[in-house]
């Protein structure tokens, strides 16, 4: 298949979410994989679970996943979603780019994690929790560039969360953090 | 998009439920709209993706 340049390909982080999900995901597990990219997370999970959605705010993204057989949305995060997940994914832009290295084109919004590279990532926790059935689980990625301001915030907005897998970069570590709601 | 994905959307500025417009479908729908029973915004349906993003987002993307 060819690759369209618009499309944030496959990276580590991609990888680490595939693998955290691939241990966590169960048979009868209802899916939303949100920023679903390229497609290579949920098309090695979809036959894995009872039911997956993906959405992505970049019309190449949703296009490319479908073509990989992925039910797709074209939205910003899970907006015009209702019902409710048992397995939230998301692998969310989650650098802080200087004023400089910002832009609007389609790969700088698949990295740029807005203010403290973490405004995205907030953005979706405070998003989904309504979709999230009440023992159901998220799994987001995380770097350690930032991890601390996002460990905090995750308390406040109500989750408790335990890090699943982690891999070693050249600048950074990124983690894979599983949250669920603290009750 | 496939007909039972319906159950899963909402429209996105009222939260209200929506009815569906087919232009052309297979075993699912290539194209079409999607229209919120409540308020009668509009979501276009495009080569099988509906296009949920809310009205504003879209103009400015």
């Amino acid at each position: 298949m060819q690759r369209l340049p618009t499309v944030y390909p496959p990276s580590d982080d991609s990888q680490l979410l595939l693998e955290a999900t691939l241990k966590e995901i169960r048979r009868d597990d209802r899916v939303l994989e949100v920023g679903v990219g390229s497609g290579y997370v949920s098309e090695n999970i979809k036959d894995k679970c009872s039911f997956l959605i993906a959405t992505d705010i970049n019309p190449y993204a949703v296009k490319m996943a479908k073509e990989r057989g992925i039910d797709v949305i074209l939205t910003d995060i899970a907006e015009g979603i209702k019902g409710r997940f048992s397995l939230i994914l998301f692998n969310p832009p989650y650098l802080e780019l200087k004023e400089c290295e910002k832009g609007r084109d389609w790969l700088r919004i698949a990295i740029d994690g807005g203010e403290k590279g973490v405004e995205i990532s907030l953005k979706f926790l405070r998003k989904v929790k309504d979709l999230l059935d009440e023992n159901g689980r998220i799994i987001i990625i995380s770097s350690s560039l930032n991890f601390d301001i996002l460990k905090e915030e995750i308390h406040n907005l109500g989750y408790e969360f335990n890090i699943i897998q982690s891999k070693k970069l050249f600048f950074e570590e990124i983690y894979a953090l599983k949250l669920v709601i603290d009750k | 998009m496939k007909r039972d994905l319906l159950n899963i959307l909402a429209c996105p500025v009222c939260k209200g439920d929506l009815d569906v417009e087919v232009f052309e479908e297979d075993d699912e729908i290539i194209s079409g709209k999607l229209i919120c029973k409540r308020c009668h915004a509009e979501y276009p349906i495009e080569d099988g993706i509906p296009n949920m993003l809310p009205p504003n987002l879209r103009e400015e993307l």
